[in-house]
């Protein structure tokens, strides 16, 4: 009995472990050995936690496990300068004749909070980088910024273990020909950087929200991870900007529906429907405090402007007020940056402010016609204005449509208008 | 795709119109570059108020400088949007929905930006 609760304990603490400690290790590795050697630094904190499951097992676990794993890692990390130093002293000098490097090795693995903190943040602006594609930064970002397991990946975007891992490796070889440096982009860069950086992290985000993968569990930790990246932005002085703080505010205000979106068999229920009980009312009032924190600079980003437009929507009731209000967001969201979402929702904010008549004119103005949210649009404006037109739209949304979720919400439609 | 620049003429610039009156324009105009931009056809634009405004004019080869007078010239310009067409008839469907029309008298010019590095 006491055994078998003792693997238990060992089997969950070791997971949870690498989820929080190894992505640390990883950073603070690969910043001392440059980013060239990310994989060195992979292996070494992999190698760390192989050692802890094998010497927990036989002695069981440390009193600090974490400073345990600090301390095997930083281990491990000298033993292999040493090997590389020895390499390049005893070695390379047979064959150059240079001088002897000295053994910088010793002291210097530096796991302090402060130094975890602002090496995982250099990680950030290392891996956020336009060089490579958007799905490489997400992925690599899940894997060395959030220790998401390869297959954890695979499954967020619905592909194969081996896709990620060759997305991954291409990434990185990408950014070691361009030769990233793990540090923090000095002041003059830091605003186009930074944006490059949000983009992913919102991006991240909404994998884990709008995702077709099933894995409830997998993707509230998707947008939860997003939210602690961004809230690691925020805690340090030199990234904590306006845009940042809107961006979190958009999260938080999203997340507040995690709960209430979805129902016990796994379908989707639709804003309308949502029972408002189970909206988190603490995320609500967290995202009204940080688009507080955003309301200051000059800059109104489209993270100002998104958030301001889900603020309006933890407000369920459908007063003129709020979708004039939303409507005003999403016309000057689109003249920030154009998205065909945001024009389908402005266009829906527009039916709510101007009636359905007006709003029909304007969407058909759009002409989204391989867009299955285009139609689910125009099915919902017909809807009660000409029921033949909004059956048309709803088939040929269904048609489009690829997720069983978003298939499930317009059969439902399409039998609720053909029985009228 | 063409760049069209949509200028906004009011026949009368003198009229002061009320607070109320100037927030009922500004939700027409807001909704109708919304509208543009929500088919990725809107460009950038900027409204012209006059404060800060000023005319130069050459007398006896010089430079004159003053604060007006506007209601001088018959028209005056209340601001301009620069929108993407793929023809003037699509870019004066755009100026057709401009609520600066709504006052008799008042005009859009619709005219194409020439493109500096030749690419059409």
């Amino acid at each position: 009995m006491f055994a078998g609760a003792f693997v238990m304990e060992r089997q969950e603490l070791i997971p949870h472990l690498f989820r929080t400690e190894y992505r640390k290790i990883v950073s603070v590795l690969c910043k001392r050995f440059g980013f060239d050697q990310i994989e060195n630094a992979e292996d070494i904190a992999s190698d760390t936690f192989a050692t802890a499951a094998q010497t927990w097992g036989m002695n069981g676990i440390p009193k600090n496990p974490t400073a345990w794993l600090y301390h095997v890692a930083r281990n491990k990390a000298k033993n292999y300068l040493k090997r590389n130093s020895i390499f390049k002293n005893k070695i390379t000098p047979e064959i150059s004749l240079q001088s002897s490097a000295p053994d910088v090795y010793e002291n210097d693995i530096d796991l302090s909070p402060q130094n975890i903190n602002d090496s995982q943040l250099q990680m950030m602006f290392a891996i956020c980088n336009p060089a490579i594609s958007v799905e490489a930064q997400i992925g690599l970002s899940l894997r060395i910024l959030c220790g998401f397991g390869i297959e954890e990946i695979a499954d967020g975007f619905l592909t194969n273990k081996e896709t990620i891992n060759k997305r991954l490796f291409r990434a990185k070889e990408k950014l070691r020909e361009e030769k990233i440096k793990i540090e923090f982009p000095n002041s003059s860069e830091i605003e186009e950087r930074l944006s490059t950086v949000l983009r992913t992290i919102y991006l991240l985000f909404s994998e884990g929200y709008y995702s077709a993968s099933h894995d409830q569990v997998l993707r509230k930790e998707l947008c939860f991870e997003a939210m602690r990246l961004c809230t690691m932005l925020i805690e340090n002085k030199y990234t904590n900007k306006p845009e940042v703080n809107a961006l979190i505010s958009l999260m938080c205000f999203h997340a507040s529906r995690f709960d209430a979106r979805v129902n016990e068999h796994d379908e989707l229920i639709l804003y309308n429907e949502q029972d408002t009980n189970l909206w988190n009312a603490d995320l609500i009032s967290k995202g009204g405090y940080f688009l507080h924190c955003a309301a200051t600079g000059k800059n109104l980003s489209k993270y100002h402007l998104e958030a301001a437009i889900a603020y309006w929507h933890t407000k369920r009731e459908d007063t003129k007020d709020k979708w004039e209000n939303i409507l005003q967001l999403y016309n000057q969201l689109l003249q920030i940056e154009y998205s065909p979402i945001a024009a389908l929702n402005r266009t829906y904010a527009l039916s709510k402010t101007s009636g359905k008549t007006k709003a029909i004119i304007e969407a058909e103005k759009l002409k989204m016609d391989d867009n299955q949210f285009y139609h689910s649009l125009l099915g919902e404006l017909y809807s009660g204005i000409d029921n033949v037109k909004a059956i048309s739209h709803f088939q040929v949304a269904l048609r489009l449509s690829r997720s069983a979720a978003d298939k499930s919400i317009l059969s439902k439609k399409l039998q609720a208008l053909e029985k009228k | 795709m063409e760049e069209y620049a949509l200028i906004m003429r009011h026949e009368d610039g003198k009229k002061i119109a009320s607070p109320e009156q100037m927030e009922i324009w500004m939700k027409q105009t807001m909704d109708w570059i919304g509208g543009i931009a929500a088919q990725n056809k809107f460009v950038g634009g900027t409204g012209l108020p006059f404060d800060g405004a000023r005319v130069v004019t050459t007398k006896n080869a010089k430079s004159v400088v003053t604060n007006g007078p506007f209601g001088e010239i018959k028209e005056t310009i209340g601001g301009f949007i620069t929108v993407k067409a793929d023809s003037v008839e699509e870019a004066v469907e755009f100026a057709k929905g401009c609520p600066v029309l709504q006052g008799e008298g008042n005009s859009v010019e619709v005219r194409k930006i020439s493109q500096s590095n030749g690419t059409h």
